[in-house]
């Protein structure tokens, strides 16, 4: 470890991009700050007292020098507000496509981690380089915060949503994961390490098998014993949905709003069915799961619902262009 | 009381002023005169900002070691129990319950504030609520942070939330009835030719503070209730397991919260303007400017709030709004610094105590100014949010700028209070002592941040370790620069060599008309104002300004 870098290690593609921003602004602050130091001990040297009597003349003001010193810090700092904007909007658009989805948990206190094909580990992450991650953060308990200082990037873990984190590792290593959100007793032990690996080595990896099947398969065991099944998958009376091709499509609901059939909208029609009713179907016929499910069986039963439907391809939207470029299928 | 020093009654001067008038008990705990209603809050501020202090000592004792000193509920409830205090029973009185409650009658010309006894009122709320929060130190203290997140504090935590939170509750009153008073005092309070653009600067700043306390304070006190509300009866406000929303209280938390960063550091400007004026025997430069900043900044502190949740999951277009505005408020804070700069261009600088801090107060919350854009510029906030970075930067503003304002205000307005002058060698020493210190405590910590070291953490990792020695050093040295005023003034108050009327001939009716230390009323004939202030050149025509 190099002990006098300011800059931590650097293992994503926005890390550098972090890293320039960063430096823009202590180019430009850190001069700004030795001006201001060099003018109060100039003056505080140049003008002290040298006699009790001294009754310098009155300097009122100067209505240009009010509107340069105006101005130009607030030109400034327009370039650091579009410049930081852009970053994060880019930062925290995940591409729609080709992305490798994990499945996050936090709980009081460690990080529960679910692959698609089943792998499960706890506070462990492993990913391969140079592909786009999506990590779908949901957390059991409280506020977390997933953080990854490696990857100059973090996001809150917020009960009762999902929250997205992506990233594209650049170097095999281990770096380390982080709660940044107090989160009560064993907060600062709630940490853990995220090791990046050649894709061979994580295609290896993965092959080491997982003891239940794939997330989708443990999703459609719980949906079996649930007793989802009967409903939206073999109905024959037309009460509940099917859920083929569904996911990741735009649903009409019986309001006549349409919304998108994402994580969290299938997430809050299993623990709360009445809150969004697909047109033509009939509230309270499905039972409430709030309570019934923990969060990584949500997740699962998700996994399962996604893969009853055929991959979408969106069309591009222009917020996440670069970062798609970027993302090698 | 019995911290409370006074001065002997055979070694004292025998014109009659506030403090020599009476000495029983009673006539400090029921007396309405604001010189001492201001010096009851003195000595209650001081005693906590000592106990807030001690917890901040004990978190940098434990963080010497990567693997902790203290176990990891003691060190929650610490950093729970420093910033608790140091917020709501420091940081939000400190200035304006003591300096500004005992100089903007005397400034205004007024004999006392608008509402004596609501002032007295104010004191004894700040206390109730002070020994509820203390009830909740000495019962086991609590452990969701100063900012009681939700769903945490609603329903994980298993420590005294509703105790502490009922102290912050009612030290709200204090605050807005405080915040109240002074609004009133100088609307309508002014003497005779002490028009609104000759109110000193300090009084401009206090108003602007008022404000923010006025119309702020309810939102706090309604977000505690809130949160009581969930926790004892499960009403589904922010638990999302109850339908509620946690992200509903962060919005409301921090509507009040960011404008109280503006309680606290506006009434620090209100000092540093008037010990540049003095020290450097000028008007201060664009009086204008530096009076208007003070109101800019409370109008747009009400509209940042959205800058903490940019992590949280908030709308992206939502945080690129917030953090445009937050951009914006750096303005009025830039002005000033520059403005203050400019008045001491071809000024006669004395290097006296208040100045120092002065001049430490011009360059330390520029830092802390500049460290603020860095968390506006959202792709870097994302990486250095809930960091130390964001502790460093809000301890340059709050006790790099604020604390050294008090300092200074402390030290300059010294003689006023107590007619007596401290031993300027000392104070000197115990200046740059503090400065040093701070330097060393709080500096490391915003590469500390940037290296990703998070917040709150009562244990950490070992490559972390030789800036967190570097910054408990800073802070040993530190305790001992603010113990070292303790200690003098202490001695001053008793022994100090007895102050002229001016001793630093300054401008402004508390040194020219107001005898030192005051009487009762203030002043010995009605004061009237005939001068624009700060005028220091002795000009004898009003000028006009910009």
């Amino acid at each position: 470890m190099d002990g006098l870098s300011i800059f931590p290690e650097s293992a994503s593609t926005t890390a550098g991009q972090v890293d320039a921003l960063y430096t823009f602004l202590l180019v430009v602050c850190i001069p700004m700050t030795a001006l201001i130091f060099a003018a109060v001990f100039f003056f505080a040297i140049k003008y002290r007292r040298r006699s009790d009597l001294d009754r310098p003349k009155a300097i009122h003001g100067s209505l240009t020098l009010e509107i340069t010193w105006s101005v130009i810090p607030f030109l400034i700092m327009l370039v650091m507000f579009a410049w930081g904007t852009k970053l994060y909007f880019q930062n925290y658009s995940p591409p729609h496509a080709g992305t490798l989805d994990i499945y996050v948990t936090g709980k009081q206190w460690m990080w529960k981690i679910q692959h698609p094909d089943g792998q499960r580990e706890i506070n462990e992450l492993h990913v391969p380089v140079g592909r786009a991650v999506r990590l779908i953060l949901a957390s059991e308990d409280v506020i977390h915060s997933f953080f990854v200082p490696a990857f100059r990037l973090k996001h809150d873990v917020v009960p009762g949503s999902y929250q997205t984190y992506w990233f594209e590792a650049t170097k095999p290593g281990r770096y380390h994961i982080f709660c940044a959100e107090y989160c009560g007793t064993n907060h600062s032990r709630m940490i853990g390490w995220v090791t990046v690996m050649e894709p061979a080595e994580y295609e290896k990896w993965l092959s080491g098998g997982s003891a239940g099947g794939s997330m989708a398969e443990q999703g459609e065991k719980l949906f079996q014993q649930y007793g989802c099944v009967s409903c939206h998958i073999v109905d024959t009376q037309g009460r509940c949905p099917s859920l083929r091709n569904v996911f990741g499509r735009p649903v009409v609901l019986d309001d006549g709003r349409t919304v998108m059939a994402d994580e969290a909208y299938v997430r809050e029609s299993i623990l709360n069915p009445n809150a969004k009713i697909v047109k033509g179907y009939q509230r309270d016929i499905m039972p409430v799961f709030q309570g019934q499910i923990n969060e990584e069986g949500l997740l699962q039963l998700i996994a399962y619902v996604k893969s009853l439907s055929a991959p979408v391809v969106p069309p591009p939207s222009p917020a996440v262009k670069t970062a798609q470029a970027k993302a090698p299928k | 009381m019995s911290t409370l020093v006074q001065p002997h009654p055979f070694d004292v001067e025998t014109k009659p002023n506030y403090l020599n008038v009476d000495y029983g008990w009673k006539s400090w705990l029921f007396t309405t005169d604001h010189k001492r209603i201001a010096l009851l809050y003195l000595f209650s501020i001081t005693a906590f900002f000592f106990v807030g202090g001690g917890f901040a000592v004990a978190m940098r004792v434990n963080l010497l070691f990567p693997d902790g000193l203290f176990d990891h509920d003691t060190y929650n409830k610490m950093f729970t129990m420093h910033g608790v205090i140091m917020v709501f029973f420091f940081l939000v009185p400190s200035i304006p319950a003591t300096l500004g409650n005992f100089l903007i009658p005397i400034m205004v010309g007024s004999r006392d504030l608008a509402f004596p006894r609501i002032n007295l009122l104010s004191w004894y709320i700040y206390i109730v609520a002070g020994i509820f929060t203390l009830g909740a130190v000495v019962r086991g203290g609590v452990d969701t942070g100063w900012t009681f997140y939700a769903p945490f504090s609603t329903t994980y935590s298993n420590t005294h939330v509703i105790l502490a939170a009922t102290g912050v509750f009612i030290s709200g009153f204090s605050s807005i009835l405080t915040g109240l008073n002074f609004i009133v005092t100088i609307h309508k309070m002014r003497c005779p030719g002490m028009t609104w653009s000759r109110l000193p600067l300090f009084v401009w700043s206090h108003y602007a503070t008022s404000l923010i306390q006025v119309l702020g304070t309810p939102v706090i006190a309604i977000t505690l209730v809130l949160l009581g509300l969930e926790r004892v009866l499960h009403a589904g406000i922010f638990d999302p397991n109850l339908g509620g929303d946690p992200i509903l209280f962060q919005h409301l938390f921090w509507f009040y919260s960011h404008p109280a960063v503006y309680i606290m550091i506006l009434p620090g400007m209100a000092v540093i303007s008037e010990l540049v004026a003095c020290f450097s025997r000028k008007a201060v430069f664009g009086y204008a400017f530096v009076a208007f900043s003070s109101l800019g900044i409370a109008v747009l502190s009400f509209v940042v709030w959205g800058h903490h949740l940019f992590v949280s999951g908030q709308s992206m277009y939502a945080s690129m709004v917030f953090s445009f505005l937050s951009m914006a408020v750096a303005v009025p804070s830039a002005i000033k610094v520059f403005n203050w700069t400019a008045t001491m261009f071809r000024g006669s600088i004395s290097w006296d105590t208040p100045m120092l801090y002065a001049f430490g107060f011009i360059g330390l919350f520029t830092i802390g100014g500049l460290t603020g854009l860095f968390l506006a510029t959202m792709a870097v906030d994302v990486h250095v949010t809930d960091t130390y970075f964001v502790i460093a930067h809000f301890h340059y503003v709050m006790v790099g700028g604020m604390v050294m304002a008090y300092m200074g205000g402390l030290h300059f307005w010294f003689p006023k209070i107590t007619g007596r002058l401290y031993p300027e060698t000392w104070a000197k020493f115990a200046a740059l002592v503090i400065f040093v210190g701070f330097n060393l405590t709080f500096f490391p910590q915003f590469i500390l941040g940037y290296l990703g070291m998070p917040r709150r953490y009562a244990t950490y990792a070992v490559e972390f370790h030789t800036l967190n020695v570097m910054s408990t050093a800073g802070a040993s040295i530190l305790g001992l620069g603010y113990i070292l005023p303790m200690i003098y003034f202490a001695w001053a108050w008793r022994k100090g060599p007895l102050s002229p009327q001016n001793p630093w001939k300054a401008k402004g009716l508390e040194w020219e008309q107001s005898p030192t230390p005051p009487p009762t009323f203030n002043f010995d004939h009605p004061p009237v104002v005939t001068e624009p202030a700060y005028n220091y050149a002795g000009d004898e025509e009003e000028v006009t300004h910009g």
